[in-house]
């Protein structure tokens, strides 16, 4: 069921994940997820909390690296590449695999030094000034701040400072976009311009939206993958992968039952 | 499980008796006795702050301003005074510096290591550890500059006697080390969690994140960290009396003997002087420029916490 997602919409894929066991720990937090992420499409996350989807997205940038329990069995590539092989630099792969996250999280500096942050830890030898204009312009923020680029970051509205933080990882330029419940924080109309941006940001990223909002998934979504929890034997819950498919399966023809009263808004 | 919830009106209302007046009552003893000891500690601090004013008044009413600012000797007890208190202040300057160039980048890297490299178990001992060690009492500290770190310097240091400035600021930089120290990580530990993932997202190393993310956002209580060694070091007293000496001399040779503000109200009130004489007022102008300086430096750190703190929430 979950082989030929990516012919499904008709591109290759950026990330395959093969039988993924994520633990944290001894406890199994998410089990046997079997994912493949086509490339420069969007693919939600979707189901109840705790279910692990951000567990999951966490590790295609190995972000998980810095929590010392975390751990992951089976195989995770990226293009082809073992992401956790040996050979692999973390640093670097972060540099290719942007990350959003649900609470913007600009740092303590001037906007312009916030979007200029990763291309100079990154040796970026170009101009910083057309660097991060085009960055701002890229995340939809540029008209609004252009004249407080000096301004801290954290001076700005929530929805403002989520693109902020937008332009800040299209900045360095990543093939991959990470986005863990990018609107949770933010009010409908912001939400409404970070959906439209996505759209924009699609033509030339891969993007990865874990998201509570179903509309917001049927809305911007080409692939969707939907998880759900069991109770443990121990009273814990252990997160699995349900179903993945193109988004209009998911929400108009699930081959499962979970799936269909989950989309149809009787749990979760 | 009992029937199912009433509703008030089917309650009985005989169950419910409240004594409100013991209540109010009980609250308004307990009001009073803590009231009686804030107001007790507050009058406390007021009565020092005048008597420390009173006195100082009775001082300037003897020695001229002028001269307390500008003379540059501090003989008060000699049969031809001077009270250039700058003399004092000086030591208490070199002292106090030579403390935090030791105290300041040591206690920011044991700090950042704490914080950002021990594994969690190791700062969990660790920590404490630190600050059980800030509780060493500081004439510990003195006669050890004295004894042992005054002749181990006299083996290089060619001119450097046995009261020094040097000594006693390296020590008391050691003291205050922990202060510093564990301020600073408790600041730098809070910097929350979501900014350095923040980094680490953009492909940071550790070494970026930490120098480039957490340090300026936990800079204010940081800054508060080091004043308040400031504070600390200007106040110190058993330290500078012990290993540099008593001997006022208008200097920043940190490798001769001299006396801080600190120093000379040791000297002054461990001797016999009677009350009311001038000599007994100058402990208490000394004790209010000491007193002035740190309350500075207080709302200096105060200022800055407030105007920098950066609003994460
Ligand atoms: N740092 C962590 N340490 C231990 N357990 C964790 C950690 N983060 C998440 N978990 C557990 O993993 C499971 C999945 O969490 P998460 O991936 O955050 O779910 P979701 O994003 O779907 O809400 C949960 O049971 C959660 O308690
Ligand atoms: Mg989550």
């Amino acid at each position: 069921m979950h082989s030929n997602s990516a012919a499904a919409v008709g591109t290759s894929n950026a990330f395959h994940v093969e039988k993924g066991n994520y633990y944290y720990g001894s406890v199994l937090a998410v089990r046997d997820v079997f994912l493949e992420i086509p490339e420069k499409k969007i693919t939600a996350f979707i189901g109840p909390s705790g279910c692990g989807k951000s567990t999951v997205l966490r590790c295609f940038n190995r972000l998980n690296d810095l929590i010392p329990s975390a751990r992951v069995e089976g195989k995770i590539t990226y293009r082809g590449v073992d992401i956790y092989d040996k050979s692999v630099d973390a640093t670097e792969l972060r540099r290719r695999i942007g990350m959003v996250f649900q609470k913007p999280n600009p740092f303590p500096k001037s906007i312009y030094e916030n979007v200029a942050y990763g291309a100079r830890i990154n040796g970026y030898k170009g101009d910083m000034d057309v660097l991060v204009e085009r960055a701002l312009r890229g995340s939809a923020l540029w008209d609004e701040v252009k004249d407080k680029l000096k301004d801290s970051g954290l001076s700005i509205s929530g929805g403002q400072q989520q693109r902020l933080c937008i332009a800040r990882a299209i900045a360095i330029e990543p093939e991959v976009l990470l986005m863990d419940e990018p609107c949770s924080a933010l009010d409908p109309i912001s939400t409404l311009r970070v959906e439209e941006l996505m759209q924009e940001l699609k033509k030339h990223y891969t993007i990865i939206i874990v998201t509570h909002n179903m509309q917001q998934a049927s809305r911007v979504s080409d692939m969707t993958a939907f998880y759900n929890a069991q109770a443990t034997d121990k009273g814990g819950k252990m997160g699995y992968l349900v179903e993945y498919a193109p988004t209009q399966t998911i929400f108009n023809n699930p081959s499962q039952v979970a799936t269909q009263d989950y989309v149809s808004g009787r749990f979760g | 499980m009992t029937d199912s919830y009433l509703p008030p009106e089917h309650s009985s209302a005989n169950l419910w008796q409240p004594n409100r007046v013991a209540s109010k009552r009980s609250q308004a003893i307990v009001k009073f006795i803590f009231g009686s000891f804030a107001v007790l500690s507050i009058f406390t601090t007021l009565g020092i702050v005048a008597t420390l004013i009173v006195e100082t008044i009775k001082f300037f009413s003897q020695v001229s301003l002028v001269q307390f600012l500008f003379d540059n000797q501090w003989t008060p007890l000699f049969s031809e005074p001077h009270y250039g208190i700058f003399v004092l202040i000086s030591a208490t300057f070199l002292t106090s510096l030579i403390a935090l160039l030791v105290a300041v980048p040591l206690g920011l890297l044991a700090a950042v290591c704490l914080s950002e490299y021990a594994p969690r178990n190791v700062r969990a001992w660790l920590k404490p550890a630190l600050e059980i060690l800030a509780g060493v009492p500081t004439v510990v500290f003195g006669f050890f500059a004295l004894l042992i770190v005054t002749p181990i310097l006299k083996t290089f240091i060619p001119g450097l006697q046995t009261f020094n400035g040097l000594s006693a600021g390296l020590i008391l930089g050691i003291a205050l080390l922990p202060t510093i120290a564990s301020l600073s990580e408790d600041a730098i530990f809070a910097v929350p969690q979501d900014l350095r993932q923040g980094s680490y997202a953009l492909g940071a190393t550790k070494r970026e994140t930490v120098t480039d993310v957490v340090l300026p956002a936990a800079l204010s209580g940081i800054v508060a960290a080091i004043i308040l060694g400031v504070a600390r070091a200007v106040g110190e007293t058993m330290i500078v009396t012990l290993a540099a000496g008593q001997n006022p001399t208008l200097t920043l040779d940190p490798r001769v003997p001299i006396q801080t503000m600190t120093s000379f109200i040791v000297q002054v009130a461990g001797g016999d002087v009677p009350v009311g004489t001038l000599k007994y007022d100058t402990l208490f102008a000394v004790g209010m420029t000491l007193f002035v300086i740190t309350l500075l430096l207080n709302i200096l750190s105060f200022w800055f916490v407030r105007k920098f703190q950066e609003k994460y929430e």
